[in-house]
């Protein structure tokens, strides 16, 4: 196992720290953009746990994020299930539309660019029959009327809602270190790095990549509960459009996929970014995914490992620092 | 009910042509560089809005803007795989496909921040006047658009197939190695053919104007499209990409005369998912993927 660098520590320390200064200062402005992000950041570490690991790099995640919205919105709404329990079935829900979409492309050997094209056109056809159908609102959407307390999963204080996002990432990283740390992750990762190879060894891929597929679709299920109850509202757009898809690739690849903290610091730096962007240049729409886009380049270009591998290569000394540098090479 | 599939099936063979020739340079950049251009609906946005400023400003018939958005677009696209794609994706297949991903973000987003959401249209004189073909009446852009898409195809196919720089391309197509040790000059190669897909995209932009709008969101549909017609045709065949243009054009309209207009992309992408799941090599395609 790898020691943790002081560029790590630096970096986490600094992350946990402005997550926990939000308690002692809490501005609402501060509260609702990082709400916002945590949410994303959920959907990335599910991201991350199947593009990271295991090397499938999904373009449709929305398919996923949107399902638990949908779903607990539905249950909820219009057929008054408790709350609680329509995100439980939620997040099945998600499980299993990944679980779908993972035997198909799977069973016919799609990987690489097909994988993620295919997972593209799923979460287009999702968006498209969900801005058809009465039952998920059409074009109007859902709204969750509000009615807050405990037992409809909704909060006054947007503290409370604040930590209970937050709560759900660290579970979220939780099992991504389970996983890295099991025989499951073990060959997740021979998959990420060779196929032919992992299957030579008696590796099950077929199952192994639908099993890392659910379980992303779990966590990314949880995602759209998260944000459904957050904000009580879910419309086509927002479920399946691409940009939610879009999002929860960059964290991972920007922070550093197939870590178990670079979902997180990518996508709060992303959101930071956009944020003081937007202060910057004020109300100009779209900017910030400008931004996103210019910051994908230049890591692809110059920090291939992503925020987290720059970091790992700082305080580090020796030999370590001698692999890392012919690990570059 | 019956009167109405011989028109929708003559109208989804227009917009089928242009479905083609976007693809075609698609399939062009797929076949020779082995990349997923993303940013191709970019592109095209570009384009549209490339021609809308030169009608706006100069009043120049969209027709009539080809011989100037086309070169531009050509030396565009060479300088983006030149100077954009190829240095910044280190060659890794995956990495392209972010590397155009990201590309396609910062030139919809700046398009918007310039550009604003308003949708933009063009009116021309000529845009509403019908023609009759047997049962149906289709505008003519649509029918200029369609032969004109069909006149580029056959272009396309002699530059390849009959010239100097086409037989470079087919040969890096087929063993880059090769064709690098025979003194082929690989990277123009690449960033030729990304011009030539760029210079696709403009000359449909040019031939869609005059019965369409311009947003800076509007490649991103386009981009699926196209991502379905050459995955249907088979990545890299002219031919496939050319026949299943024209066979989506037609699944859309009858999706959209059947099940409503809202719908009538469902099928596309429907189309997409099953061929990608049963025959990811497409209807044309040589070998698996």
């Amino acid at each position: 196992m790898k020691h943790t660098s002081l560029g790590e520590w630096l970096l986490y320390g600094a992350i946990c720290a402005y997550l926990l200064l939000i308690y002692l200062l809490p501005s609402q402005a501060w509260l609702g953009f990082t709400i916002n992000a945590l949410i994303v950041t959920i959907l990335s570490v599910a991201w991350n746990l199947l593009g990271g690991f295991g090397g499938q790099m999904s373009f449709g995640h929305a398919a996923l994020f949107g399902t638990g919205a949908y779903v607990t919105a539905i249950l909820q709404v219009k057929l008054g299930v408790n709350p609680w329990l329509a995100a439980g079935l939620a997040v099945v829900a998600a499980t299993l539309v990944a679980g779908f979409i993972g035997a198909l492309s799977f069973r016919y050997g799609l990987r690489g660019s097909y994988f993620a094209l295919v997972t593209l056109a799923f979460a287009e056809v999702l968006r498209i029959l969900a801005s058809s159908f009465a039952f998920t609102g059409g074009g109007q959407g859902i709204l969750v009327p509000y009615k807050a307390g405990l037992a409809n999963f909704q909060f006054a204080d947007r503290i409370t809602t604040y930590t209970l996002v937050l709560v759900m990432v660290a579970v979220a990283m939780l099992i991504t270190v389970a996983v890295q740390r099991s025989r499951f992750g073990a060959y997740l990762i021979a998959i990420r790095e060779n196929e032919e190879a992992a299957k030579a060894l008696g590796i099950d891929t077929f199952r192994t990549k639908v099993l890392a597929m659910m379980l992303s679709g779990a966590i990314g299920g949880a995602a759209g509960v998260a944000y459904l109850q957050t904000y009580l509202f879910i419309d086509a757009p927002i479920a399946y459009g691409s940009t939610m898809s879009i999002e929860a690739l960059l964290g991972p690849i920007i922070g550093g996929a197939g870590t178990i903290w670079g979902p997180v610091v990518g996508t709060l730096s992303l959101h930071l970014l956009g944020e003081g962007a937007k202060h910057l240049v004020s109300g100009a729409p779209g900017l910030n995914l400008v931004l996103y886009g210019v910051l994908l380049l230049v890591i692809l270009r110059y920090l291939p490992d992503g925020i987290v591998g720059f970091a790992r290569g700082i305080g580090r000394t020796g030999q370590a620092a001698a692999v890392s540098v012919k690990e570059a090479q | 009910m019956s009167s109405l599939i011989l028109p929708a099936i003559l109208g989804g063979l227009t917009t089928g042509a242009i479905y083609a020739l976007i693809a075609l340079g698609l399939t062009l950049i797929y076949g020779v560089l082995h990349i997923i251009n993303f940013a191709h609906g970019s592109l095209l946005m570009l384009a549209l809005y490339g021609v809308y400023f030169l009608h706006l400003f100069f009043g120049l018939d969209p027709y009539l803007a080809i011989p100037i958005v086309v070169p531009l677009f050509f030396l565009l696209g060479y300088g983006i795989q030149r100077g954009i794609i190829a240095p910044f994706s280190g060659g890794k297949e995956q990495n392209v496909l972010l590397v155009t991903l990201a590309l396609s973000m910062i030139i919809d987003n700046l398009a918007l921040y310039f550009w604003t959401s308003n949708t933009r249209t063009i009116s021309l004189p000529y845009a509403y006047e019908m023609v009759e073909i047997g049962p149906a009446f289709i505008p003519l852009p649509r029918v200029i658009a369609f032969f004109a898409s069909m006149l580029c195809a056959l272009i396309l196919w002699l530059v390849i197939s009959r010239t100097r720089i086409g037989k470079a391309i087919r040969a890096v197509a087929v063993e880059r190695r090769g064709a690098e040790l025979v003194g082929i000059d690989v990277q123009n190669t690449y960033a030729v053919c990304f011009g030539i897909g760029t210079a696709c995209v403009a000359v449909a932009a040019c031939l869609l104007i005059p019965t369409f709008y311009v947003t800076p969101q509007v490649g991103y549909a386009f981009v699926l499209i196209a991502f379905t017609t050459v995955v249907l045709g088979g990545m890299g065949s002219f031919l496939g990409a050319l026949v299943s243009g024209l066979l989506l054009g037609v699944i859309e309209a009858l999706c959209g005369l059947f099940l409503g207009e809202s719908l009538g992309q469902i099928g596309i992408f429907l189309a997409f998912i099953l061929i990608l799941l049963f025959r990811p090599s497409g209807l044309f395609g040589r070998r698996a993927a």
